[in-house]
């Protein structure tokens, strides 16, 4: 196990490092530098020339590098050429909208899905499995970008029961109970529109997985035993199928990412994802390196930590 | 050639019936016929298909592309079947084209991403040890890494931009997925006895992975194909809604789908963005529903009847 541990924890490191060495080439490859951004257009050549060479832009590229990781790793995440302000600020104002949007879309799809991947699974091919099974191929199917779109029209515009966009309504007062229930209200819509198709994933491997412990040897043996039908479920099947589940919460960062990316667009939601969609229209490349870099990172941590949760819930794992 | 044809001859019959092809063939169209719903997708998407492929090589291009500012944001008419968008044009025909676009473009990027992950997973499957543990530790990488985000970032940063370095840019990613799956299926298949005997007889390994696991992972590479063709396409129309997919010039349904980002035009002009956006809905349904039923004719277990 701790042989485990440490193989699978070390196996992050190369992964940061390559990471960082990706964005820094893409950072490079992209159009101006970090100084074209905080000069006017009359700066003479000449004064440029000397400015570059100043803040070491000539230097070989592993020196230019070294010292780009050395401040990212003490937080220091430069400028942003079109606000004015340090990159730490801008993402900092955003990062929680992020959070709360993600960790909301997670709890609520979770909420849907476990109960109906349990009755899938319990009653298979009843009617009622057959109709989670049709909804789930939907939620596989449905792109994202689309379905938010008729989520917006329908709820939002058409019959205007949500607010279509924005984090929270800009009358209310920050601490007040009606900041808390604007802020919800504005999470509804796009809350609803992730968590209906996130279900996919957890609800067919609960299925899948509580069909192939109901025919276990273990199982049988309960219920040989005389354990009430409902007891085999709740103390032998599900008991098993559910911990794996806390685990994946890791793997779902990198769909996250990409998820707040459409419905922070098209909720006019001020998180990260809208971040990130404004930087790269504006050219505001030192905003965009450090949202990727942060964006890989926090994906690679969670793989990192819902490995290790999976191989403690399911000692199989260590193995490979 | 003869010596290994006679290698080769006894391995195959003893493994596989002679029908291989035709049995394939029929489980997948059985199991197709069986489903309404896929069934329903077959013809749906087969009558989409010939609509837009016809209709693409029908339609007056020209005509469709003509700004008239005259007829701006029309409402769906005799003459303009789905109105006309904020430059004038024809929805109707730039919905045809769009969709001829976006699905190419998908196909393409299934083709070319399933060829690399189909090399990259057999080779490594097949191998394995240390080719294998270094090509799977890329994989984990790149399956990582935020994808949107640096397929957007790239697109931004590319000198040149066109269809030919979409399609690449989109491939580079996409093809991990299948050679995760190819490598696991091919390391299952290399274990069996077929193997092995062809190895004892001195089959070239290459002859064994082409003429001999390939054919025992068809139907897994079939079924693949057919669901992340509708994943390409998602993916691809995703990326134009956000600006970041096909230029301007080449229009896709989510090029049609991006005039919604406009408010006044999501909420009182639907003749614009959503019939693409249904379109995309139906293709992307029918595609999974065929998928799922090929699926099934693949797996014994999942089989209807």
């Amino acid at each position: 196990m701790l042989k485990f541990l440490l193989r699978r924890t070390l196996i992050m490191i190369p992964q940061l490092f390559i990471l960082s060495v990706l964005i820094f080439l893409l950072a490079k490859s992209m159009p101006g530098d970090a100084l074209r951004g905080q000069m006017g257009p009359q700066v003479d050549a000449e004064r440029i020339v000397e400015l570059r060479e100043k803040a070491g832009l000539n230097d070989p590229w592993h020196e230019q590098y070294g010292r780009w990781i050395g401040n990212v790793v003490q937080g220091d995440f430069g400028k942003s050429a079109v606000y004015q302000q340090k990159v730490t600020n801008l993402i900092g104002d955003r990062v929680g909208n992020t959070l709360l949007l993600s960790a909301s879309i997670l709890i609520v799809s979770y909420l849907i899905a476990i109960p109906l991947g349990i009755i899938a699974g319990r009653w298979t091919d009843s009617w009622a499995d057959k109709v989670i099974v049709w909804y789930n191929y939907l939620a596989f199917a449905t792109p994202l970008f689309v379905f938010a779109l008729l989520i917006l029209f329908i709820f939002g515009f058409t019959l205007q029961w949500f607010p279509i966009g924005g984090s929270v309504d800009i009358r209310a007062d920050k601490g007040t109970l009606e900041f808390v229930l604007s802020k919800a209200e504005h999470l509804v819509l796009p809350t609803m529109a992730g968590a209906l198709l996130a279900t996919f994933g957890t609800i067919q491997y609960l299925r899948n997985e509580i069909i192939d412990t109901k025919i276990k040897d273990f199982v049988k043996t309960a219920r040989s035993k005389g354990v009430p039908e409902r007891k085999v479920y709740t103390q032998h099947i599900f008991r098993n199928s559910l911990l794996p589940i806390a685990a994946f919460l890791g793997y779902e960062i990198t769909g996250l990412i990409g998820g707040s990316i459409f419905l922070e667009s098209i909720f006019s939601y001020p998180g990260l994802g809208q971040l990130f969609l404004t930087s790269i229209s504006s050219r505001d490349f030192s905003v965009v390196n450090m949202l990727v870099l942060i964006s890989g990172a926090a994906a690679i941590v969670g793989t990192m930590l819902s490995d290790l949760i999976l191989s403690w819930v399911d000692p199989r794992i260590r193995i490979d | 050639m003869t010596v290994n044809m006679g290698n080769e001859k006894p391995v195959t019959d003893s493994m596989q019936p002679k029908t291989t092809h035709t049995s394939l063939g029929k489980t997948m169209w059985r199991e197709v016929k069986n489903d309404k719903m896929a069934l329903f997708s077959l013809i749906l998407l087969s009558a989409i298909l010939l609509t837009v492929y016809v209709g693409s090589y029908l339609l007056d291009l020209d005509k469709i592309n003509r700004i008239d500012m005259f007829n701006i944001y029309a409402k769906p008419s005799a003459d303009n079947w789905l109105g006309t968008d904020y430059g004038g044009r024809d929805i109707f025909g730039t919905l045809i084209i769009g969709a001829k676009n976006s699905i190419t473009i998908g196909v393409v990027i299934t083709l070319i991403s399933g060829l690399i992950g189909l090399t990259v997973g057999l080779i490594s499957g097949y191998f394995g040890g240390f080719i294998d543990n270094v090509i799977m530790r890329i994989i984990d990488f790149i399956i990582i890494l935020p994808f949107l985000m640096i397929v957007i970032v790239l697109i931004t940063v590319v000198p040149v931009f066109n269809v030919p370095v979409f399609i690449a840019i989109m491939s580079i990613f996409l093809w991990t997925g299948k050679a995760r799956l190819i490598r696991s299926k091919t390391l299952a298949e290399r274990e069996l006895d077929y193997v092995n005997a062809s190895k004892t007889l001195g089959t070239p390994n290459w002859k064994i992975i082409m003429f001999e696991v390939l054919p025992n992972l068809s139907s897994i590479i079939i079924v693949n194909m057919t669901l992340t063709l509708a994943g390409n396409i998602g993916i691809e129309t995703g990326l134009t809604y956000l600006g970041f997919g096909l230029p301007e010039t080449v229009p896709s349904l989510g090029t049609l789908v991006s005039y919604a980002s406009n408010p006044e035009v999501i909420q009182n002009k639907w003749w614009v963005w959503l019939p693409a956006s249904l379109l995309i809905l139906v293709i992307m349904l029918c595609i999974n529903f065929i998928g799922q039923a090929l699926k099934r004719a693949a797996d014994a277990r999942q089989r209807l009847t």
